[in-house]
């Protein structure tokens, strides 16, 4: 429950990003030189510069505001998880349901890629494909460009996980009465699939959905900490740490809040996912 | 049960293969498609036009890319030459490539990295299980009580925790505030154990400490679904201690799950443990890779993606062959 309140909390921030920070803060890219230390480049204030007028602090050297950039890292964050999640349970529950329903060679060549990708050092190649992929195309900026292109990355190297989950559940539900009883009336499998299947599918994979966000955030800002995800000057929680690691022995805060920020939000999910398979499937309570 | 390993072995060869053929035509073709020239991704972006044709003919990249791969192959199991008229580099089997860029034998750098990775990895792996292993069943036994909740909240949060943040908060505190730990340069074991020890002992914790957390929660899991099982009431019932009782019967049959997911974090681990080496500064197989990408340096990429796709597709084999000993239910198969 507090898990679901928080994670309504943070997506209401995300989207009201822009109202906030025109209320409470700074535009993301303004500097605010004044407020930083000039022999140390750290903020002048105490606790990393946090004040009334900056309520995270200023970021080191630049002075920019870290509330607004922790908002609208948010919205980066936030963006990335979700959409990469509904493209993992997209693709999993069309391969999982095929390999399940199908059987045969179907299911031994889905179920081999599963594997595959799962034996695979995801993280090194998620790394190396995003660093190869060009920058910005279309009419997207970088920023929504990389958004896009971590998405697919993410999003497609998580689709294993819901895929195993589906194709274990359809097996077993295939053989159910109801099944039966529906394939002994003449229906389709287009019908059996979309009709008897699915409906009995939703909960696992609203509950395995619900699990792969936190995991997708965590994986968004090591890949931004790690320099190869939302390219600066846009403001991420991964790149704010990346930045903080040369600053961290003399200004802890500017770590502490980007940080502190992935921890709740990750533990949020967490939460709200535990409560939800806890609702949906009481066995595993 | 000899069948079955041959069978695996020429599964996970295949797996190996398929993972450098993917790696391969990742970086060869993605850069033929945005239009980049490998050959100059490969020297770096300052040389001149001659220097460059050079490399185009060593390292053959006018040869179809099927080509190329069957020499990457070749060069794996019996090395190769990299000829350019007179000017001939050899390198020797198992050769895993030629960094121009660096101008050196990708095999020898990154086995100079190994031992950094296998100290961490090898060191947090102990730690972790022994910690996450016994406060699981601790929380199982003690289920309900403040103990358990405890723990386990505990534990809920270490599965939120990144490594990123997590080890750079452990050496603002201990490195840098208390002063009690010295500030991460890896020394080797053979140079100096005391001093490996020290140096490695943060980034063990940080890292087991996420690890651990992930392993209390299965293990509590487990043990509740197992202490609840027939067969451990029969064995209580028929007057057995309850240490037996426990440790030889339901510990055995709860720990089984955790095996697999050991088996592919040791692996996934070894490979390079981006993160963590990262956040402490150690350069091992990780950072290497990190290192590469940054500077495009590509039979670095994918050397590393090679033996971290090793140690995963192994991984997975010793784990099915330790499931079958712990596991009579699962042998033969």
């Amino acid at each position: 429950m507090a898990g679901a309140i928080v994670v309504i909390f943070l997506i209401i921030v995300a989207v009201l990003a822009p109202v906030l920070t025109k209320w409470f803060g700074h535009p993301i890219d303004e500097y605010h030189i004044d407020q930083i230390d000039p022999t140390f480049s750290t903020p002048i204030g105490k606790f990393g510069g946090i004040s009334r007028e900056f309520l995270f602090g200023v970021e080191p050297t630049s002075g920019r505001d870290v509330f607004s950039r922790i908002l609208y890292g948010a919205q980066t964050s936030l963006s990335v998880a979700f959409l990469s999640a509904l493209l993992s349970t997209f693709l999993g529950t069309i391969f999982g349901l095929a390999a399940g329903f199908l059987g045969g060679w179907v299911d031994a060549v889905i179920s081999r890629v599963m594997d595959f990708l799962l034996a695979f050092p995801q993280l090194l190649f998620a790394i190396a494909l995003v660093s190869v992929l060009p920058d910005s195309f279309l009419f997207f900026g970088d920023r929504w460009s990389r958004v896009f292109v971590l998405v697919g990355v993410i999003g497609f190297f998580g689709w294993p996980y819901i895929g195993r989950i589906v194709r274990g559940q359809t097996l077993s539900l295939r053989e159910r009465e109801f099944v039966e009883a529906s394939r002994s009336m003449g229906a389709r499998s287009g019908r059996i699939l979309f009709k008897e299947l699915l409906p009995n599918l939703a909960a696992p994979i609203l509950v395995y959905a619900t699990l792969i966000i936190p995991t997708n955030i965590l994986t968004e800002a090591a890949l931004s900490f790690l320099g190869v995800g939302i390219p600066p000057p846009n403001p991420s929680w991964g790149g704010m740490l990346s930045d903080a690691v040369t600053f961290y022995s003399i200004d802890p805060m500017y770590m502490i809040i980007p940080g502190g920020m992935i921890f709740i939000t990750v533990l949020a999910f967490n939460l709200f996912g535990d409560g939800l398979r806890d609702a949906l499937d009481p066995k595993a309570r | 049960m000899l069948a079955y390993l041959i069978r695996r072995l020429f599964n996970a060869v295949i797996t190996l293969l398929v993972v450098t053929a993917v790696t391969f035509g990742i970086f060869f073709l993605v850069p033929k498609a945005t239009g980049s020239d490998p050959a100059l991704l490969y020297i770096g972006k300052t040389s001149d036009a001659a220097s460059v044709e050079g490399i185009r003919i060593k390292m053959g990249l006018n040869d179809p890319i099927v080509v190329q791969y069957g020499k990457f192959l070749k060069g794996l199991v019996a090395g190769r030459d990299y000829a350019n008229g007179p000017d001939v580099q050899h390198c020797p089997a198992p050769c895993l490539g030629y960094s121009f860029k660096t101008d050196q034998e990708v095999t020898p750098l990154l086995m100079g990295d190994l031992p950094v990775t296998l100290s961490l990895a090898l060191g947090a792996a102990v730690l972790w299980l022994i910690i996450g292993i016994s406060t699981g069943v601790i929380s199982a036994l003690r289920r309900g009580t403040i103990l358990d909740r405890s723990v386990m909240g505990a534990a809920l949060a270490g599965v939120s925790l990144p490594i990123y943040f997590t080890g750079l908060l452990t050496s603002a505190i201990f490195v840098y505030w208390l002063g009690w730990l010295p500030q991460g340069n890896y020394v080797p074991f053979t140079e100096n154990p005391g001093e490996w020890f020290v140096q490695l002992l943060l980034p063990w914790i940080t890292l087991a400490f996420l690890f651990a957390a992930t392993y209390a929660r299965l293990t509590r899991a487990n043990m509740l679904e197992t202490l609840g099982e027939d067969y451990v009431r029969t064995a209580r019932a028929k007057g057995l201690r309850e240490r037996t009782v426990i440790g030889k019967h339901a510990l055995r049959s709860g720990l089984t799950p955790i095996v697999t997911i050991f088996g592919l974090d040791l692996g996934a681990l070894l490979g390079g443990a981006v993160l963590t080496e990262t956040v402490f500064n150690l350069r091992g197989l990780g950072y290497q890779a990190l290192t590469a990408i940054r500077g495009n340096d590509l039979p670095i990429i994918l050397g590393v993606t090679l033996i971290a796709a090793t140690f995963i597709v192994l991984a997975n084999l010793v784990v099915d062959l330790v499931y079958g000993f712990i596991d009579p239910r699962v042998r033969l198969a």
